[in-house]
């Protein structure tokens, strides 16, 4: 209830034990894995996201893979900096602006050669993009599905910005053949632990934040403004800022996740930015289960770890898998394979009585 | 009077057609025009010689020539001891003669550098003057245009005392008064300025700029008769233009309305977010493909028809899928949008699948009847293809269609009271599930018929669908939700506005600048052009 | 200055202060002195007046509907006042306008003298002092009753606030007192969604409560609720009168008569009747009903 400690006694001790493991088993892990274990762990911090904007305040989003490519290329300008002389060209500027003909950096690349730069790019254009749209949406009551329409066409919007040649983000390549990060070798499978590593302990650090807020009254009130928006309107509560502030946070944290992903999947490019990746992110949450914070990382594990298999085993039957999927989860499973653990261990103990 | 010139003008003819049989009977009997001579100093040599060789043989046009131009394009003209010969595969034959010899080992190759090539592409073009092919002779016209100097100008005289074609005539007119405006006589030039004053094509306009830019005409009369003459022009072009981007708005805004019909209908009358809604485009368009290669392989002797009949099948495929679809899945989600949204998504995913499956991931060819193909030229500068004008009418047809049906037939006061008042409609009687599942099948069958469209004038492939989706779904968000009439104005609106902004800042930042606009518009009205004000609209 | 003038003065300004003194005790300020040098916080409604609510000529129309034609009505500081009428008579629409959920196409609507309702949004209007209960139960199905009233709980609405607030014992204290008032003691940990259609209307109306509204508008709050239940809610809402405003909407006349015929106060209280709206008539119950064009209203179509 109020008074609840952030985490019980047996959560505090899956935390330490989820935080043992990656410490200890992720250095023992062929490179394959632990390249994908980072990234849908990367994921998992989007379906959390996700998750705290859906799940708990009822706002769907079809744009949050836009903020996570947006952290991407936050990221990616750095490590393109990185890169220096030894691109194609051997030239200081980036390989795609000397194909360009570009002879200096445009503007917005100023400072990228600086990783705390990078680091707060990261969260404040996700951040920014995400509280000036999201003013301008929520002022206006749009919501439901003309706000999750609308958060489609932004991010397609997007997507065809970045294609272009001009904007100055390598078009439709993107950014790739990273060299080194921190000035230290990037493709090294020391490296790739590291970053294994730090993305884990993000994705906890992330669950622990969004455990926070939804125990929080600001948790609870978004709960309320899902359930019945008008009564909390009536309430006194102006919704704006509230729906404003987690929608703010949703993206910032897609943002960290996209600037966690490029240096272990080593390329950015606008394909993350089309509207299926980020429906994508809609369904990790539902499947794990909405309103639940387990259900997302559950939910981005599962999806993830099928279509690595898939994509393997049966590259043909993946997008049927994926769609019976997303039908499946709405028609039969809407608290998704959380909802399904209730029910069970419920009916167990029922029937235990 | 007129009897006597009619008369004269028919014996220029036989006369005509007397000297072109003699011609020809020289040809194949008798002297060459090209010596041998002649043919070794266009082949051979330094390129300003070769050029001058070759602009003094034009002068005298034969077949002789004609064949030589050809070999030295296509690298099969070989220069040994003094001759100029052609070596094809088959046989070897003298440039010059005509007559077929052995090829000796020791025969050059010709090497033709880019400048040549085009001066001999352009000889090419200005020998096409003088065919008896009508076409072949607009279309040595149209070549020599962009290639225009002064040099061709005897070729274009003798060209214009042999055509008898008035259209051609005046084109030739055109041309050499293109070529004349480089003429290093002033007179000439201002003549020519003032003949080009009355021409409507882009080219043209072009040239003229090039005249006017610094340095290139100096005198300021002609300079001033220049300035006029592209005034007249660009004013003349403008017009073709201006109609040009209204009609591929026009064109691209009944698309879009065609494709946001069924969704309207899906959307604004029933509320269901059909996110399949591209898929099932694509289905139709693939019927298409199908009653197009039945038509091919069983009736080919009607396959400028298979369209007529493509279009009650895709309608009826997608109809029947959409209806499946309702029945099956997004029955059970109505009044959760959301949920709906994401299973729609689910569908369209395996319907893309289902496509590649058995149709390839390739795309597949969806041919034009021959009468949608072609254009219809209003002006020098614009050409409505037929297949965008028919898309235009038909968008037009199924509104009529579409509108019938939802206001005056028992079925549509049926849909409109079921989405008015769902409990009240079914308190009278009205079964519901029923009319749920015809109103969804009849969105679906329009997006059948919009696919059908879309075969006609692009790529028919399992993504067909993908990229109509967002802006489909921008068409129902500015039209407003339950009216037909905010579809079509959003359609058509968003059509001619992207295509107005297109010719400003090229296609991408329009789609841009479009998608801001319609966020921003919905600040302000987030009911959509038409609102439905009131107790009902809200919640 | 001559002593003179000084006890003209003097005189002058003790006439003055009994003058006003007799006049202030004969005003209908609600209790709170009307001084000149009173200060009028824009955020604190100024009852000076004698009035709470001032609604003058709003005329609301959608496409064409006229929902609201020229209404006018006042609500007294402390008074119950009972609105009735037809299907369409305007009802719900009178309470989006005060509520600020429908901005009218004309007239004015002021909250006690000072606060002008048709500037403000719907959550600083509810800050202000008004309380709304919706036709249909409104609470937040998948919280639980405690946490509910939590969320309603007077207390600083501000998102950043939200995020680190913690309850005091008083609030706790509070929280408890509600809860017992609208007998939900026992349902403290029960999720809202679960509870009965009477339970619910009972959670809205002590949400409302703990809310501690200036002017409470309540529409159809019986309906759903069994005989008892409503007798419950007449009980309750009576022994709000002079503590609140009431504004009730309802067609029970049954709860109506409860409502206006019990209670402590002496004064008559006023019911309203509205019809394509704008008001039809206004005066006791027995008045209105044995009013012809109301009979002719209710009865003669």
């Amino acid at each position: 209830m109020n008074s609840q400690p952030l985490l019980s006694k047996s959560g505090r001790i899956i935390v330490c034990v989820a935080i043992a493991l990656l410490l200890a088993v992720t250095p023992f892990l062929p490179d394959f894995y632990v390249t994908l274990l980072g990234k849908i762990m990367c994921f998992a911090i989007c379906a959390l996201a996700m998750d705290l904007i859906w799940g708990y305040t009822g706002i769907l989003s079809l744009g949050h893979g836009l903020f996570f490519a947006l952290g991407g290329y936050a990221m990616g300008m750095y490590l393109m900096r990185q890169i220096g002389r030894d691109g194609v060209y051997k030239n200081d500027l980036p390989d795609f602006m000397v194909f360009l003909d570009w002879k200096e950096l445009p503007w917005h690349w100023t400072g990228s050669e600086y990783f705390v730069w990078a680091l707060f790019l990261t969260v404040a254009v996700p951040g920014l993009l995400a509280f000036l749209f999201g003013y301008f949406a929520f002022r206006s009551r749009i919501k439901g599905v003309y706000f999750s329409i609308i958060t489609q066409a932004l991010t397609f919007a997007a997507m065809l910005l970045f294609f272009r040649n001009e904007t100055g983000f390598g078009g439709n390549n993107g950014f790739t053949d990273f060299k080194r990060i921190l000035d230290i070798p990037i493709a090294t499978p020391s490296m790739r632990i590291t970053l294994c590593v730090i993305t884990g302990l993000t994705l906890i650090a992330f669950y622990l934040v969004a455990k926070y807020i939804v125990q929080s009254k600001y948790g609870r009130v978004l709960q309320a403004i899902r359930d019945a928006e008008s009564r909390v309107l009536f309430t006194g509560y102006n919704t704006l800022w509230y729906k404003l502030s987690i929608w703010t946070i949703s993206a910032m944290m897609c943002g960290v996740a996209g600037a966690l992903y490029v240096p272990q999947v080593g390329i950015i490019n606008p394909g993350e930015m089309s509207p299926a990746a980020s429906i994508e992110i809609a369904i990790w949450a539902a499947v794990g289960g909405r309103a639940t914070l387990i259900g997302p990382i559950i939910g981005a594990f599962f999806v993830n770890g099928a279509k690595s298999w898939f994509t393997v085993a049966f590259p043909e039957f993946w997008l049927y898998f994926l769609g019976a999927l997303f039908i499946a989860v709405t028609l039969f499973l809407p608290q998704g394979i959380m909802g399904l653990v209730r029910k069970l261990s419920g009916a167990r103990q029922g029937s235990e009585k | 009077m007129i009897l006597k010139i009619r008369h004269s003008q028919a014996a220029i003819k036989q006369l005509r057609l007397l000297f072109a049989a003699i011609g020809l009977m020289f040809c194949s009997f008798a002297a060459q025009a090209l010596t041998q001579a002649q043919a070794l100093a266009i082949s051979v040599g330094e390129n300003d010689d070769r050029v001058a060789a070759l602009t003094q043989a034009l002068a005298t046009p034969d077949p002789a020539l004609s064949r030589l131009i050809d070999a030295l394009l296509d690298d099969t003209a070989k220069v040994v001891s003094g001759k100029v010969l052609i070596v094809t595969s088959d046989k070897t034959t003298d440039a010059a003669t005509g007559q077929e010899t052995t090829a000796p080992d020791n025969a050059e190759d010709i090497v033709n550098n880019n400048r040549l090539r085009r001066e001999l592409e352009s000889a090419k073009a200005a020998l096409g003057l003088f065919s008896d092919n009508v076409e072949t002779r607009t279309a040595a016209i149209t070549e020599l245009r962009a290639s225009a100097d002064e040099k061709k100008l005897p070729l274009i005289d003798r060209a214009l005392a042999q055509e008898s074609d008035v259209a051609l005539q005046a084109r030739l007119q055109q041309l050499r008064a293109a070529m004349l405006i480089a003429s290093s006589d002033r007179n000439k030039r201002l003549e020519a300025a003032t003949a080009l004053a009355s021409s409507s094509q882009p080219t043209v306009k072009s040239l003229l700029q090039g005249r006017l830019a610094a340095g290139v005409e100096t005198d300021p009369e002609v300079r001033a008769a220049l300035t006029t003459a592209l005034r007249n022009i660009e004013s003349r072009l403008a017009w073709g233009e201006r109609l040009g981007v209204v009609f591929s708005g026009l064109s691209l805004g009944s698309i879009l309305f065609l494709v946001a019909l069924g969704l309207a209908i899906c959307y604004g009358l029933m509320g269901v977010i059909n996110m399949a809604h591209g898929e099932l485009m694509m289905i139709g368009a693939y019927a298409t493909y199908v009653v197009q290669n039945a038509f091919r392989q069983h009736f080919p002797a009607a396959f400028d028809y298979y369209i007529l009949a493509a279009i009650p099948v895709a309608f009826a495929v997608s109809a029947l899928v959409g209806a499946a679809l309702e029945r099956t899945v997004i029955r059970w989600l109505y009044g959760r949008p959301l949920e709906t949204l994401l299973a729609t998504w689910g569908i369209s995913l395996m319907l893309i699948q289902l496509m590649r499956t058995i149709f390839g991931a390739q795309n597949v060819p969806v041919e034009n009847p021959s009468w949608l193909s072609g254009g219809w030229e209003v002006l020098s500068n614009l050409t409505l293809p037929y297949n965008r004008i028919a898309i235009v009418f038909f968008a037009f047809m199924v509104l009529i269609l579409v509108y019938v049906l939802i206001n005056k037939t028992r079925l549509g006061l049926f849909v409109r009271g079921v989405t008015q008042n769902r409990t009240m409609a079914s308190c009278m009687g009205v079964n519901t599930a029923r009319i749920d599942m015809y109103a969804f099948a009849l969105g679906s069958g329009i997006a059948g018929l919009a696919g059908c469209a879309l075969s006609q004038i692009g790529n028919v492939g399992p993504d067909l669908g993908q990229g109509y989706i967002v802006d489909s779904f921008m068409v129902v968000v500015l039209g407003g939700v339950g009216q037909l009439a905010g579809t079509v104005y959003a359609g058509l609106g968003l059509g001619v506005l992207n295509k107005l902004l297109e010719g400003w800042t090229g296609a991408v930042l329009a789609k841009i600048i479009v998608l801001v606009f319609i966020v921003v518009f919905i600040q302000r009205r987030p009911q959509g052009i038409f609102a439905l004000k009131g107790r009902s609209a809200e919640s | 200055m001559t002593p003179d003038l000084l006890n003209d003065g003097a005189r002058r300004l003790a006439e003055y202060q009994a003058k006003h003194d007799a006049r202030e005790g004969v005003s209908q300020s609600g209790g709170q002195a009307a001084s000149f040098s009173r200060l009028v916080d824009s955020r604190t409604v100024d009852l000076a007046g004698g009035g709470i609510l001032y609604i003058e000529d709003i005329s609301v129309s959608f496409d064409g509907f006229r929902a609201l034609n020229k209404l006018s009505l006042d609500i007294r500081v402390g008074e119950l006042r009972c609105i009735i009428g037809p299907n369409g008579a305007g009802k719900t629409t009178m309470m989006d306008v005060i509520t600020g959920k429908t901005r009218p196409d004309s007239g004015r609507a002021t909250f006690g003298s000072n606060i002008d309702l048709l500037r403000l949004r719907e959550s600083e209007i509810a800050q202000r002092g008004v309380g709304r209960k919706f036709q249909k139960p409104t609470v937040f199905e998948q919280l639980t009753v405690f946490e509910n009233l939590e969320l309603a709980a007077k207390t600083d609405r501000r998102a950043r606030h939200t995020l680190f607030a913690k309850l005091s014992s008083a609030e706790l204290d509070q929280l408890h007192a509600t809860m017992k008032t609208i007998q939900l003691a026992a349902h403290g940990q029960a999720i809202a969604g679960n509870l009965s259609h009477g339970q619910k209307q009972w959670l809205e109306i002590g949400m409302l409560l703990i809310q501690e509204p200036k002017l409470l508008l309540l529409d159809e709050p019986v309906a759903g609720m069994t005989d008892e239940e409503t007798e419950r809610t007449a009980e309750l809402f009576l022994s709000l009168e002079g503590k609140h405003s009431l504004v009730v909407v309802e067609h029970d006349m049954k709860f109506i008569g409860e409502l206006v015929n019990g209670g402590q106060q002496t004064t008559k209280k006023i019911v309203t009747v509205l019809h394509e709206g704008s008001v039809l008539a206004e005066g006791s119950l027995a008045s209105v009903q044995n009013d012809d064009r109301v009979i002719e209203v209710y009865l003669g179509r």
